[in-house]
C-alpha cells in the first residue's frame, strides 16, 4: 500500500512522538517505536495508530490520553487513537537513541534479535551466554534473578562484577 | 479499549481462547500477596497481566468485554477445565503453567503462521507466551530435580492435572489448527521437560469419563463456580460503578 504523508501529518507525528512513555519517561513514544502513523481526516480531525508493547500493557491507555492531550493543544479538535496489533511490536523497534537513554537510565537495553519470530525457549543455565552489559559498570558477567521484573517487559538481573541489581528490557 | 481490526472472527474460537486467558489470569492473580518469594509474586502477576491483555482483545471481538467477563453464568464460559483448577501449592500452579503455556505457545505459533482472524494477536502473544513457557519449564526443573519435598510435590501436581490435558486438543470451530499435530508436539515437549526434571510422566487417562464434554462445552469443575463468584461479585453488586 502506498500512502503519502503530508507535511501536517509529519508535524503531528512528531508532536505525538514527543510524548514521554508513562512508565519509562526517559523514552518518547517515537523512541519506543509504538507510534505507527498519523492520518489527517479533516480540517481539525486526526487519527493516530498506536501499537502496544505487550498485549496487556496498561500504559497504552495513558499513552492514548497523552497523545490526545498534545494534539488537542495543537489545534486538533477531533483526535482518535486507534490500537493496532499488526505487525507485532518488537524490541527491535526501539531506536538507537532509545537504547542509549535506557542504558543511561540504568536499564540494560534489549539486544537486537537476529531472526524475527518467537524467542526460542531453551532449558539453558541462568547465566546467559550472549553478552549483555551491566548498565552500571559495563561488565558482561551478569546473572538472571527473575524473568519478570517490575513490568512484563523487564527481567531482573544482577551484575557479578559490581554486585548491583539492574533491570533488563528483555527481547520481545 | 479500541477493538483491533478484525474480520468476521469466529465467535466460538474467540470465546474459547479468550476465556482460557481470562480465567487463568484470574487464578494467577490470586497469588498476589501469597507467592513464596517476591520475585514470583511479580512474575505470576506479570504473566496474569499478559493473559488479561490477550483476553481483552479476544473478548472484545465477541462483544462487550466487561459484560462477557462479569455477567455470564458458569455454563456460558468456554475455557478449558485445566485453567480453572485451583492454584493448590506452588508446584500445582507451575504444573498448570507448564501444561497450559506449552499448549498456548504451540497454538499461537500456528495461528500466527496462518493468515486467519487471530494472526495479529497470535503474532504478539506467541512472543509473550514464550516467556511464560520458559518460566514454567525452569521451575519444573528446579522443583523436580531439587529437594525431596520439591520433587514429591511437583510429581503430585503433574499427576493430578494430567487428566485435564486431553481437552486442549479437541477441535474448536473457527480455529484453523491441526490438533493432532499439536498434541504430538505437546507430548514430546512436556515429556522431555519432565524427564530432565527427573519426574515420571503420568500414565493415567488425559480426559474425564463423562460424555457431556468439558470446559469447551460449558461443563466446568466444582471450584469454577466459586472462582466466578469472587471474580464477578463486585461488578454484580455495583452495576455500572466506576473509579
Amino acid at each position: 500500500m502506498v500512502t503519502t504523508t503530508t507535511a501536517l501529518e509529519s508535524e503531528l507525528l512528531e508532536i505525538a512522538g514527543s510524548v514521554p512513555d508513562p512508565e519509562l519517561p526517559v523514552l518518547t513514544l517515537q523512541e519506543l517505536g509504538v507510534l505507527r502513523a498519523v492520518h489527517v481526516r479533516g480540517a481539525d480531525s486526526v487519527e493516530v495508530e498506536l501499537t502496544p508493547t505487550y498485549t496487556g500493557c496498561p500504559a497504552i491507555e495513558a499513552m492514548s490520553l497523552d497523545i490526545e492531550r498534545v494534539l488537542h493543544a495543537h489545534g486538533m479538535r477531533d483526535v482518535t487513537v486507534r490500537t493496532v496489533l499488526r505487525p507485532a511490536w518488537s524490541t527491535d523497534d526501539i531506536t538507537a537513541e532509545g537504547r542509549r537513554k535506557l542504558r543511561e537510565f540504568g536499564i540494560a537495553p534489549p539486544r537486537v534479535q537476529e531472526a524475527s519470530g518467537p524467542v526460542s525457549v531453551s532449558l539453558g543455565p541462568t547465566r546467559t551466554l550472549e553478552p549483555l552489559h551491566c548498565p552500571h559498570c559495563g561488565s558482561t558477567d551478569t546473572e538472571l534473578l527473575s524473568r519478570f521484573s517490575s513490568a512484563s517487559c523487564k527481567a531482573l538481573r544482577r551484575c557479578l562484577s559490581c554486585r548491583e541489581p539492574f533491570d533488563h528490557f528483555k527481547e520481545l | 479499549m479500541t477493538a483491533p481490526e478484525t474480520a468476521a472472527v469466529a465467535t466460538t474460537a474467540a470465546l474459547a481462547l479468550g476465556d482460557d486467558a481470562l480465567v487463568l489470569s484470574h487464578r494467577l492473580g490470586e497469588w498476589a500477596g501469597h507467592a513464596p518469594v517476591l520475585e514470583e509474586e511479580v512474575a505470576l502477576a506479570n504473566i496474569a497481566l499478559d493473559l488479561l491483555g490477550q483476553a481483552r482483545v479476544l473478548l472484545s471481538t465477541v462483544g462487550d468485554e466487561d459484560e462477557l467477563a462479569y455477567l455470564r453464568e458458569e455454563r456460558a464460559f468456554r475455557n478449558l477445565q485445566l485453567v480453572e483448577q485451583p492454584n493448590g501449592d506452588f508446584a500445582h500452579t507451575i504444573a498448570r503453567q507448564l501444561y497450559f503455556s506449552t499448549y498456548q505457545h504451540l497454538l499461537y505459533a500456528e495461528l500466527a503462521a496462518a493468515d486467519g482472524p487471530f494472526a495479529g494477536l497470535a503474532a504478539k502473544a506467541v512472543k509473550e507466551v514464550a516467556y511464560h513457557r520458559d518460566h514454567a519449564e525452569q521451575w519444573t526443573l528446579r522443583l523436580g530435580d531439587g529437594t525431596e519435598t520439591g520433587h514429591e510435590r511437583m510429581q503430585r501436581a503433574c499427576t493430578a492435572l494430567w487428566r485435564f490435558t486431553g481437552e486442549m486438543f479437541q477441535r474448536v470451530d473457527g480455529l484453523d489448527v491441526d490438533p493432532a499435530g499439536m498434541e504430538t508436539a505437546w507430548l514430546e515437549s512436556v515429556r522431555a521437560v519432565l524427564h530432565r526434571a527427573t519426574l515420571t510422566v503420568p500414565e493415567g487417562p488425559r480426559t474425564g469419563a463423562w460424555t457431556a464434554g468439558a470446559g469447551r462445552q460449558g461443563v466446568h469443575t466444582e471450584s469454577f463456580g466459586r472462582m466466578l463468584a469472587e471474580m464477578q461479585h463486585l461488578h454484580r453488586s455495583h452495576p455500572g460503578a466506576s473509579w
